[in-house]
């Protein structure tokens, strides 16, 4: 018995990859596996190779892991891509229509088994994705009947008979496979799991989940891979709530019209991806000099320009936190897990109103896509703060001519905020320096005046802030402080363990809080370790370059990745002991 | 109720002595008397440039944007408040050269945005420039041979983008201005009213003369029927889109708020956002 294993199925892109993991990992999910799925994907909606990479332990992680145990193959470029990542001994299991072949050298079992053959005596080759789940039930020794609830979710709409014929499939492919593999295969039976029912999303249901939990009710946006998920959960869901989702012409009237929504009281967000983050800096300027809050989600993918747009990067981070004309306080949160995800999203909506800023929740494809168990999301944590947000009825009534101080110089920066239809509140508001009143001024005194009174308002926010950087510090004296950001979380604290065993002392901390700042947070931690290495998918250390502006450290060592995947365990910890072993320490 | 004086606040606009901007404001503040709404009641959205700065000259909620954006920030007011009387504004070049992807989208969209457009044929702020509304030659600092682009047509163009107010003005005539954005505020739906305001310190060509000597009223060409959208298209092509009065309007078209599945007749700013513990647990019971 083990209790963690890789499976990964393949084939061309439109014919059900992505379903077949979902419903192989759905199952296990629902006997208290732990799941943590990557998606490999391109820019086109058929053809082309596409897998769906799924870890299943007993554990919580929140990493790929290095190799693979087991493949499923609908075609033999699935075989050929990806049969270097199988673990001595592992199984690929291959349609046998396609007549797969073991590439020379590699070291794996090759079962072909006939999945569409069997599924179109059963009814329709369509479900030869449901023969492939039973045979991969039967290798690692799950009931197929954990597959009965599942697949009457997807189904039963379609019938009942559509449901048991599915079931059918499953069944037929696991006994098919038990007497193939008899004797024939190593152990990937894998230990019973806790039965604790968890839930399974992506970060991207974490952060739609969490906006209207928030509050949220408006969202106007333009779809973007990796990003869709946010806008296609709240255009299902807001209804209910009175909301709407506008799918608007581009980002600009997106992060606009979410501007023009918060201005009149209502929370609205709008989610996007690198090429969305850089129509909309122009308006982020608008929402910083207005002090109207706004909330933007930036679900990184391979830049520049159109780059890579289906895969891992993390290169938007100084576009985020310098981004837009002029000076304005903004925040950039980074969830690192997807539970983050779901508070943090809620807490941006808060730290939008409380301080009148726009708020950027940055995330990454792997963390905005990959699907994964999730612990419980706690209610009790759900808190709704709006601020200096003036909800009373009437206001004191205003002398002729003289407007409401929406921007009353006040010592935290932050002034009292009242929305159109509000008795007796009438101002104005511009993108025009202005002043208390919000009419236009150029004149000096009030512009130092008004700079000032913005530029302090998150003068708290590092403080006040809940964990601005997760911290796995063991030790006091620790060889390595490793800092990363979003989704590489999971694959450090993967990484941490070898590290032990190889005798070095590694602390680590993810850093949550991108700006302001968390100088002082970070400072301590650098001052526990005689070396400090941040580990990050872009090509220019955006993390370590803010490190060495921010912080007081000898020298800061990056380790990159940039070719589009994400890191894998195996890759930092060579990397990191290489640092340690030949690095200046 | 309010009168158009409560629509007027102490700041001086600074526009050029003659600019026709003067009139049009003085239509916004005496249309939305005329309507029944109150300074707390209305939203001026604006864009960026001469025009633009309308926002802050009348006396009501306002936002000076951002260049070309007056519109999406427009109908994200009203999609947060309904009770709101929303109104957008801007220059030719705010509407029709920046923000024309916006322009196009709104008409289309049809949510209850009132659009006025102080259409000058240049551009004033940055002191003389063509635009997209200039005729073909037209001499500019920009282009000095003569503007070698083609005007655009914008009152065709809302007719096929499916607008379902479309009227045109010019700055002198505040009487049948103010009329016209009042019916356009009444209208259900988006309503674009494009007025001519000449531009009296760049624009030598398209002056209060020029428009008096070339504009057709509507009103005079008999059996003229704004419901009738083949009749207002030929119209506007045999008078090369210089006329003015209600183009067009379609009282049938369902505004966007209205056809948005369980959108509330309740401002959305108005109500609760937070959600009882039942609600959440559906919610995230969905995930598992």
């Amino acid at each position: 018995m083990i209790n963690q294993l890789s499976w990964k199925v393949g084939g061309q892109q439109g014919e059900g990859i992505e379903s077949t993991g979902e419903i192989f990992s759905m199952a296990l999910n629902r006997q208290g596996y732990y799941l943590y799925g990557y998606r490999h994907f391109s820019s086109r909606i058929k053809g082309g190779h596409t897998n769906n990479k799924i870890r299943v332990s007993t554990y919580a992680t929140n990493s790929i892991s290095d190799d693979l145990d087991i493949l499923v193959a609908f075609d033999q470029e699935t075989i050929d891509v990806n049969c270097h990542e199988l673990s001595s001994g592992g199984v690929i299991i291959g349609d046998s229509k396609f007549g797969p072949k073991l590439p020379e050298g590699v070291d794996a079992k090759l079962f072909s088994i006939p999945f569409t053959e069997m599924a179109t005596e059963l009814g329709t080759s369509l479900m030869k994705n449901m023969v492939a789940v039973g045979a991969s039930a039967s290798l690692i020794g799950v009931s197929t009947d954990i597959f009965q609830s599942v697949v009457e979710q997807i189904f039963l709409k379609k019938g009942e008979s559509v449901v048991s014929k599915n079931m059918e499939a499953i069944r037929a492919g696991a006994e098919y496979f038990d007497k193939e593999a008899a004797g024939k295969v190593g152990d990937f039976k894998l230990d019973p799991a806790d039965g604790q029912n968890r839930l399974f999303m992506i970060g991207n249901d974490a952060i739609a989940l969490g906006a209207l939990s928030g509050g949220a009710r408006f969202m106007p946006a333009y779809p973007i891979t990796p990003a869709s998920e946010i806008m296609e959960y709240l255009i299902k869901k807001l209804p209910e709530y009175g909301g709407t989702v506008i799918q608007t012409e581009d980002e600009i009237a997106a992060c606009t019209m979410a501007i023009g929504a918060n201005y009149t009281g209502v929370r609205s967000l709008t989610a996007s991806a690198g090429p969305g983050l850089s129509l909309m800096m122009e308006a982020i300027g608008l929402s910083g000099i207005t002090e109207t809050p706004l909330v933007i989600v930036d679900t990184q993918r391979g830049g520049p320009s159109t780059g890579l747009p289906t895969k891992q990067e993390q290169s938007d981070i100084f576009a985020m936190i310098y981004g837009t004309h002029g000076e304005i306080p903004k925040v950039v949160m980074a969830p690192s897990t997807v539970e983050e995800a779901f508070y943090d999203t809620i807490e941006a909506f808060n730290i939008a109103e409380e301080y009148q800023v726009p708020v950027i929740i940055m995330t990454d494809l792997a963390l905005s896509l990959g699907k994964q168990t999730v612990n419980p999301l706690d209610f009790e944590k759900v808190k709704i703060r709006r601020g200096k947000l003036d909800t009373s009825e009437e206001l004191p009534e205003l002398d002729k001519g003289v407007y409401f101080k929406r921007y009353e110089v006040t010592d935290d920066g932050v002034s009292k905020r009242v929305i159109p239809g509000m008795k007796h509140g009438l101002h104005h508001v511009t993108g025009v320096e202005h002043n208390e009143q919000g009419k236009p001024s150029e004149s000096p005194e009030n512009r130092v005046a008004q700079m000032d009174k913005r530029m302090r308002k998150l003068n708290p926010l590092t403080t006040k802030f809940p964990e601005p950087i997760f911290k796995d510090e063991k030790h006091d004296d620790a060889d390595l402080l490793v800092i990363g950001v979003n989704s590489t979380r999971g694959t450090i604290q993967e990484m941490l363990p070898r590290m032990e065993q190889d005798g070095i002392k590694v602390n680590h901390g993810q850093i949550r809080l991108l700006h302001p700042f968390p100088t002082e947070e970070l400072q301590g931690m650098i001052d526990k370790a005689k070396k400090v290495v941040v580990i990050e998918n872009n090509a220019t250390g955006q993390v370590a370059q803010l490190i060495k502006m921010n912080n007081k450290v000898d020298s800061v060592e990056s380790i990159l990745k940039y070719d589009g995947n994400p890191f894998l365990p195996a890759e930092i910890h060579n990397e990191c002991k290489e640092l340690f072993v030949h690095g200046n320490l | 109720m309010a009168t158009f004086k409560d629509f007027r606040n102490n700041v001086k606009p600074n526009w050029c002595p003659g600019c026709g901007d003067f009139s049009i404001q003085a239509a916004i503040q005496r249309a939305a008397a005329n309507v029944g709404t109150i300074p707390e009641e209305l939203a001026v959205v604006s864009g960026i440039g001469c025009s633009g700065r309308i926002s802050g000259y009348i006396n009501s909620y306002g936002l000076h944007g951002i260049h070309g954006r007056s519109l999406p920030i427009a109908q994200g007011v009203k999609m947060a408040n309904r009770e709101l009387t929303v109104i957008a504004s801007g220059g030719d070049g705010d509407g029709f050269a920046i923000g024309m992807g916006h322009t196009i989208h709104a008409i289309r969209r049809n949510i209850d945005v009132t659009y006025i457009v102080m259409d000058n044929q240049i551009y004033g702020l940055t002191k003389g420039q063509t635009s997209p509304r200039s005729e073909m030659g037209f001499k500019t600092k920009s282009t000095p041979a003569g503007s070698i682009e083609t005007s655009l047509s914008v009152m065709e163009m809302a007719l096929t983008a499916g607008g379902s107010f479309v009227a045109q003005s010019f700055s002198s005539d505040l009487k049948e201005l103010t009329s016209l954005i009042e019916q356009g505020i009444n209208h259900k739906g988006f309503s674009l009213i494009n007025v001519f305001s000449p531009c009296v310190t760049f624009n030598k060509v398209n002056t209060y003369d020029w428009f008096k000597e070339n504009l057709t009223s509507l009103s005079t060409i008999e059996n003229y029927d704004p419901n009738n959208r083949m009749q207002a298209m030929n119209t506007l092509m045999e008078h090369d889109g210089l006329v003015t009065g209600l183009i067009y309007q379609n009282k049938e078209k369902p505004s966007y708020e209205s056809l948005v599945k369980g959108f509330r007749e309740e401002a959305l700013s108005s109500q609760d956002i937070s959600l009882e513990k039942d609600q959440f647990d559906q919610l995230v019971g969905e995930f598992m």
